[in-house]
């Protein structure tokens, strides 16, 4: 698992490199059962392709969307998602869980 | 996050270093803390606790949300002895996450048959050991009960700084074994960190329970807070 992370701060890395914009997402607090653990992180760079997960899948695309946003305005912002709330009731956090991702342009 | 504190975040990675990403979270200003600087770090604290624990989270610093992400290299078991303990010992070791490697010059006992997915080196530890880069998330464990193997790993090991040894052996055993390391050039303060007859006290009896309770022991020296900075300073 660590292993894979230090691929996903890689490939950020190497997408800034390369010219791409990038974004990174980080589960910064969880509450009940999160499929990932806090720290995880997710990469996204301006093509929409990204590398990681900070669910088990349940709601990567809405994170992506968002920092593709992040990528173009430049300022980070917290996102929150749980059964509590109507946006990841729609995205599904199926195991009832919250989180609480970061997501932050790699300047 | 800034491109140098990633690049530098990365490299500090690649080099097996320990390293902590401090965020404010409100402000989103953000710093990289070296393992060369945790001691003298504000949030010495904070860093160690979520440092043993290998686990990222939330620090609340008078009324500041700081995130703490960190970053702990992958735990490494090596273990000499390609021994009937070692293969109930590599897989549950694997299983908690720990990158293992199984040390061991005698051919017919260093089999991949005997360690599947497990990686094992059929050489003497003089040859073997030094490549691996032993250090302070490396746990190593001597058990081919053959002074002729054990000896010269258990002496490498004591010259690197990895967070635990462990020996096989009956407290005579060990006793023999301390005279014999000592006549090579051991302090004494090097011997003490040999955790030996190997293993918590669990009444262990089967290579399988016995692999449990070693396991036990390094985890604990893993996870609890350092009982003995000083020695280690020592050593």
């Amino acid at each position: 698992m660590l292993s894979r992370d230090d691929d996903i701060l890689k490939t950020a890395e190497a997408w800034r490199r390369a010219g791409h914009g990038v974004a990174l997402a980080t589960v910064m607090e969880t509450w009940g059962s999160a499929p990932r653990p806090t720290g995880s992180h997710l990469v996204i760079n301006d093509d929409g392709t990204f590398l990681g997960s900070v669910s088990g899948g349940c709601v990567e695309g809405a994170v992506v969307t968002e920092a593709l946003d992040v990528i173009e305005a430049g300022k980070p912002r917290m996102l929150e998602f749980g059964v509590a709330d109507e946006t990841a009731w729609n995205v599904g956090l199926s195991c009832g869980g919250r989180i609480r991702v970061f997501v932050e342009k790699i300047a | 996050m800034k491109l140098e504190l990633l690049a530098a975040l990365n490299a500090e990675r690649a080099a097996r270093r320990p390293v902590v990403v401090v965020t404010d979270v409100d402000r989103g200003d953000q710093r990289l803390v070296k393992a060369a600087e945790f001691a003298s770090d504000a949030l010495h604290e904070e860093l160690d606790r979520h440092l043993r624990m290998g686990k990222s989270g939330m620090i609340d610093v008078a009324g500041r949300q700081l995130f703490l992400t960190v970053h702990a290299p992958v735990a490494r078991l090596v273990i000499t002895g390609a021994v009937h303990i070692s293969q109930a010992l590599a897989p549950l070791a694997t299983s908690l996450d720990y990158d293992v490697t199984v040390v061991d010059p005698r051919t017919a006992f260093a089999s991949p048959e005997r360690f599947e997915g497990i990686k094992v080196i059929a050489a003497w530890p003089d040859e073997a050991l030094p490549p691996l880069g032993i250090d302070r998330y490396t746990a190593f464990v001597a058990l081919t009960h053959d002074p002729k193997i054990d000896d010269p790993a258990l002496l490498h090991a004591l010259s690197r700084d990895c967070f635990y040894i462990g020996a096989l052996g009956s407290r005579k055993t060990h006793a023999k074994r301390l005279d014999r390391l000592k006549g090579q050039g051991a302090t004494d303060a090097q011997l003490g960190r040999i955790h030996a007859p190997i293993g918590l006290p669990i009444g262990a009896v089967s290579p399988a329970e016995i692999a449990v309770a070693i396991m036990a022991q390094i985890t604990a020296e893993l996870r609890l807070p350092r009982r003995a900075a000083v020695s280690e300073n020592a050593a």
